[in-house]
């Protein structure tokens, strides 16, 4: 495969401008995520450290194997929302590598609000298992929570995607001989008693796990008997009476242990076998992406100067290079993992739509891997255009993307605005994992956009009844339009309400990338079938 | 012609011994069986073999060990004769018994003589009949304490107690005075009660620095019998020698000449036949006593071969198989000189304790005069269950110093990574100055090497971790189809979590 030319001066002004804005970007980013990580308040976090348990994310690493990264998935769930009182909306989600097989972590975190469900847990705790299901990882459930969020019941309890949809989804699993292991380091009341009960095999651990479909508050009040929380639903009942639990652990550590067991146990079924090469490092260094990209959506950058610096050896092999040139489409290596690559470089053209297609169609065949790097404003608009058929061209490639049954990526890496999110394998394309840029934003429009065909509108509404709008009348329509959509349209308020897995740094794509084409392989890639293209 | 000796020998031991006899059975043409246990299953003695039968779980006394299992092995396997190479049943007088029921050669002695020479009281008082010099002391055992006092009084202090069963200084005690002697002897048989289910004790002078020089004998079924010569067996570890070498350099013409009659005395008197070794002590003033005779082929046998020129394993088939000793046997001399350094499983740098694990690299040294006796190979494990021995490099030079530069030179090359070895130790064995110079006795270690610096042998650790970490790299579960593995980035990246990689 041919290197990359990179035609980027790391001297110029332009470059260096990026890379400061970047940057900065970037500090903001680590500064907002290492203090999410802390979890609940200090004074919580102390009074759980007293009672000798481990904090949540020293759980999740004790559990896994020494050394090895933790791919975690909607760290920003819950940012900005309920006043901030639920960091990563109180449960920490991600991939593992347990006894050498890589699991789905799902863990509460007992310091944020006795570690209960806000509207924003529920989805992020069910988006973790739509991951594990899709990729067949066995789940290891974290349980030390208090139940449902009780004022906000109406946000957790009732719907489709609510608490009841967890332990749906725990005995779908394991119809589907994906292993669900519960261990209990905390209350599991009410509903959450199911969490381990759905399980396969499930841990306590003593004078600390409880399991309970009606605490010692509601049992006073219903039947007036007084009983410990322990004698009620601890692990010796468990464990010797009820037989709820199977193993019975002394502390954190010890759970964790024999977690790692049950893990070491299961019969791991054979990986899908993707032919991988040598790995490599990218020829260009990953750390010039901050002054190769614009933090400006509205200010374009060349695609290819971005895949130089995380393919492998910055090797591409391009496919149609001279055609459609408004997407980039090729094949690359990732730490040695085959991908085809689609990237844009300006708005989607019939041409550009057709050869993504087409290009999505060579992949499936081949069942490499797809990533998309989303840079993009839209289709094209216009008269000409709409006579030309854009909007079948643009179906087809929607169409081949939607249809695409093997491992599909998506990054945000600059702008995500209209029906390009969709044919460029937005969320509701079902990419295996979807991931933002800190400089990245995702709308419908840009603001600018929104706020001309707002104020349009009005304009329009108004000369109908007979009235002229002055220039300050219009700008007080727009201002506020455009407000509201910079606000929307960050990175973080997408992170906050899981449309995407997580904010990554741009320095951690290929980690993130490999590690995701690694665990997309637990589950086999089937043989393509696509419906009717629109010719 | 040759092939006519035997149909097909099996060859009833494994590891670095089998592989030698199968050697010499090829040399005639003779298509060979091996045996061996499920610890052996991927083995270099298996291998070498036209063919194989499992004979058992790892434990010896259920593999190697069981007379019933390899007779009917041999059988199965259409044998008419059999090698017991060394160690396992080599010196158990059943064998032999068995084979002959069975109607299979045994390549080795009879089992009368067998039996007479493995009891060293009952075999002294044979050989000191014949008139071959022994260590004053008891003639035969005794219950009666004034026996041995009266023993110990004639022979002089220092005295040692040995067991009549036994070997490996087990039942051993040294007396210095009188009135150690009642303790030691209770001490020395209650060991060898423990040790051998036997309580017979013997007594007899102890010599202080002796070497140990024994003698090669080969005598066949036609009454003729003649020694190849010494070797001197003096530096050991545990009461197990580990470098060997011949000639010894404290033997003249005329003292040899009168060991080697004295050895072929030794074989006579018992009635032998075969190959065999007879041992002596041997003091600072020349004069030499009887030791035992061993009656199978010994560990160090390749060293008179080197000098001898003499392959001792085809001797000893052809002996079996009823031919006389060839005219080239009647007129030997010793060519040049050779050393062996026994390659043990342990580590030379902690007081040779046994070590275990998997033969991750290995090379064999090269060049002329450099011979590999060896039963190893890369990705064998090496277990717990036998002797810890892996192989035997042996050297032939036509002088001493050459002999000692080459072996020096023979142990650098030698690349053996997974388990620990004593290389290093031999090295500085074979270049002591007291070694250079001849002075060679049974405690030579003892005295000159235990105030030696120990360490680890840093670059090989770290050639062993290097070799361990390739050998260790994980190969991708295949979901149909041969394809290229590699290192899954679950194990590349490392600790890494999302925002790891955002510098300050």
């Amino acid at each position: 495969m041919f290197r990359i030319e990179s035609k980027v001066d790391p001297s110029s002004s332009q470059f260096k401008e990026n890379a400061k804005t970047n940057r900065s970007l970037h500090a903001e980013f680590k500064e907002r995520l290492e203090k999410i990580k802390l979890g609940g308040p200090e004074k919580a976090r102390q009074r759980h450290l007293e009672r000798k348990k481990l904090l949540p994310r020293d759980r999740v690493a004790h559990l896994l194997d020494p050394n090895t990264p933790f791919l975690e998935v909607g760290a920003m769930a819950a940012y900005d929302m309920y006043d901030n009182d639920a960091p990563s909306a109180g449960i920490i989600c991600g991939i593992g590598r347990v006894a050498g097989r890589e699991v789905m972590v799902i863990a509460n975190d007992a310091t944020v609000k006795g570690g209960t469900y806000y509207p924003m847990t529920v989805l992020k705790h069910c988006r973790a298992q739509e991951v594990a299901e899709t990729n067949n990882l066995p789940c290891v459930y974290l349980v030390d929570s208090g139940g449902v969020f009780l004022p906000l019941q109406s946000g957790v309890f009732p719907d489709k995607d609510h608490f009841g949809r967890i332990f749906y989804n725990e005995a779908r699993m394991s119809a589907k001989r994906i292993p669900q292991i519960a261990v209990v380091l905390g209350s599991c009341t009410a509903g959450g008693a199911y969490l381990p009960a759905m399980s396969d095999e499930c841990v306590i651990v003593r004078k600390q796990g409880t399991i309970f479909i009606g605490g010692p508050p509601l049992v006073k009040a219903a039947t007036g008997e007084v009983v410990t929380a322990e004698d009620l639903g601890g692990a010796d009942v468990h464990c010797r009476t009820s037989g709820v639990t199977d193993h019975y652990a002394q502390n954190d550590e010890h759970a964790l242990q024999i977690t790692r067991n049950i893990v070491e146990n299961l019969i791991r079924p054979p990986k899908w076998d993707l032919e991988m090469s040598e790995p490599e490092e990218p020829y260009y260094d990953p750390e010039e992406l901050y002054g190769v990209v614009s933090p400006d959506p509205r200010k374009p950058f060349d695609v290819r100067e971005v895949i130089a610096r995380i393919a492998d050896g910055s090797r591409f092999h391009e496919f149609k290079e001279l055609y459609g040139a408004t997407l980039v489409t090729g094949f690359a290596r990732i730490m040695g993992y085959p991908v085809g690559i689609l990237g844009n470089n300006g708005v989607l053209f019939a041409e550009s739509a057709q050869k993504g297609a087409h290009f999505v169609e060579l992949c499936t065949q081949r069942k490499i891997p797809l990533i998309f790097l989303q840079n993009i404003s839209g289709f094209i608009v216009g008269r000409k255009y709409e006579a030309g058929g854009i909007a079948r061209d643009g179906a087809k490639m929607v169409h081949a993307v939607a249809n695409a049954m093997l491992p599909k990526f998506t990054l945000v890496i600059g702008g995500s605005y209209g029906a390009g999110n969709y044919a460029m394998c937005g969320r509701g394309y079902f990419p295996r994992l979807l991931w933002m840029w800190p400089n990245s934003k995702i709308c419908v429009m840009g603001g600018e956009q929104a706020a001309d065909v707002l104020s349009q509108v009005k304009i329009e509404q108004l000369e109908r009844e007979g009235h002229k709008l002055t220039p300050a009348e219009i700008e007080a329509i727009r201002r506020p339009v455009i407000e509201k959509y910079e606000s929307e349209s960050n990175a973080y308020y997408s992170g906050a309400r899981l449309w995407d897995d997580g904010i990554i740094g741009m320095t951690d794509t290929r980690q993130a990338l490999a590690l995701g084409i690694s665990m997309s392989l637990n589950a086999p890639i089937p043989d393509q079938q696509y419906g009717v293209f629109r010719m | 012609m040759a092939s006519q000796l035997f149909k097909k020998i099996l060859v009833a031991n494994r590891s670095e011994i089998a592989v030698r006899v199968m050697r010499g059975c090829k040399a005639l043409g003779i298509p060979t069986v091996a045996v061996y246990s499920e610890a052996d299953a991927h083995s270099k003695h298996r291998m070498i073999a036209d063919q194989s039968v499992l004979i058992g779980p790892p434990s010896p006394r259920e593999s190697y060990l069981n007379i019933e299992r390899i007779i009917s092995a041999a059988r199965e396997t259409g044998c008419d004769a059999l090698h017991p190479g060394y160690g396992f049943l080599a010196e158990n007088p059943l064998l032999p018994k068995a084979c002959k029921e069975a109607g299979i050669v045994f390549i080795g002695p009879g089992a009368d003589a067998m039996r007479l020479l493995g009891n060293k009281v009952e075999s002294r008082v044979k050989m000191a009949d014949a008139g071959v010099p022994l260590i004053p002391g008891m003639k035969g055992s005794s219950a009666d304490i004034a026996q041995f006092e009266k023993a110990a009084e004639s022979a002089g202090y220092p005295v040692i107690i040995k067991a009549a069963a036994g070997g490996g200084g087990k039942g051993m005690r040294i007396v210095r005075e009188e009135s150690q002697l009642a303790d030691a002897l209770a001490a020395a048989r209650r060991e060898a009660m423990n040790a051998f289910g036997d309580d017979t004790v013997y007594l007899e002078k102890y010599l202080s620095d002796p070497r140990h020089i024994e003698f090669q004998v080969l005598a066949d079924h036609h009454g003729h019998c003649v020694h190849l010569f010494e070797r001197e067996c003096s530096i050991q570890r545990r009461h197990q020698t580990i470098i060997e070498e011949t000639p010894s350099t404290a033997l003249t013409d005329e003292l040899r000449a009168r060991m080697g009659a004295d050895a072929v005395r030794v074989a006579q008197a018992a009635g032998y036949t075969n190959a065999g070794t007879v041992e002596f002590l041997l003091d600072k003033s020349g004069k030499y006593y009887f030791l035992e005779m061993n009656t199978r082929i010994q560990v160090e046998h390749p060293i008179t071969e080197m000098v001898v020129g003499v392959d001792l394993v085809v001797e000893q088939i052809k002996v079996a198989a009823g031919l006389p000793l060839g005219d080239h046997l009647k007129k030997l001399s010793q060519r040049g000189h050779a050393i062996e350094c026994r390659i043990y499983a342990e580590d030379g740098e902690n007081n040779f304790m046994p070590s275990i694990g998997t033969i991750v690299h290995y090379s064999e040294p090269e060049g002329p005069g450099i011979r590999v006796d060896s039963g190893i190979m890369a990705g064998m494990d090496i277990g717990i269950h036998y002797d810890p021995i892996m192989a035997k490099l042996i050297v032939h030079a036509p002088d001493r110093s050459t002999a000692i530069a080459k072996m020096t030179d023979a142990l650098e090359q030698y690349k053996i990574l997974g388990v620990k070895t004593s290389r290093r130790f031999m090295i500085e064995v074979l270049n002591h100055p007291e070694f250079v110079a001849g002075r060679t006795y049974t405690s030579f270690i003892d005295d000159h090497m235990s105030a030696r610096a120990t360490g680890s042998d840093g670059h090989v650790a770290l050639a062993a971790a290097v070799a361990s970490a390739v050998a260790a790299a994980p190969v991708k579960v295949s979901s149909g189809g041969s394809r290229k593995s590699s290192v899954s980035p679950w194990e590349s990246v490392g600790a890494w979590q999302i925002g790891d990689t955002i510098g300050e």
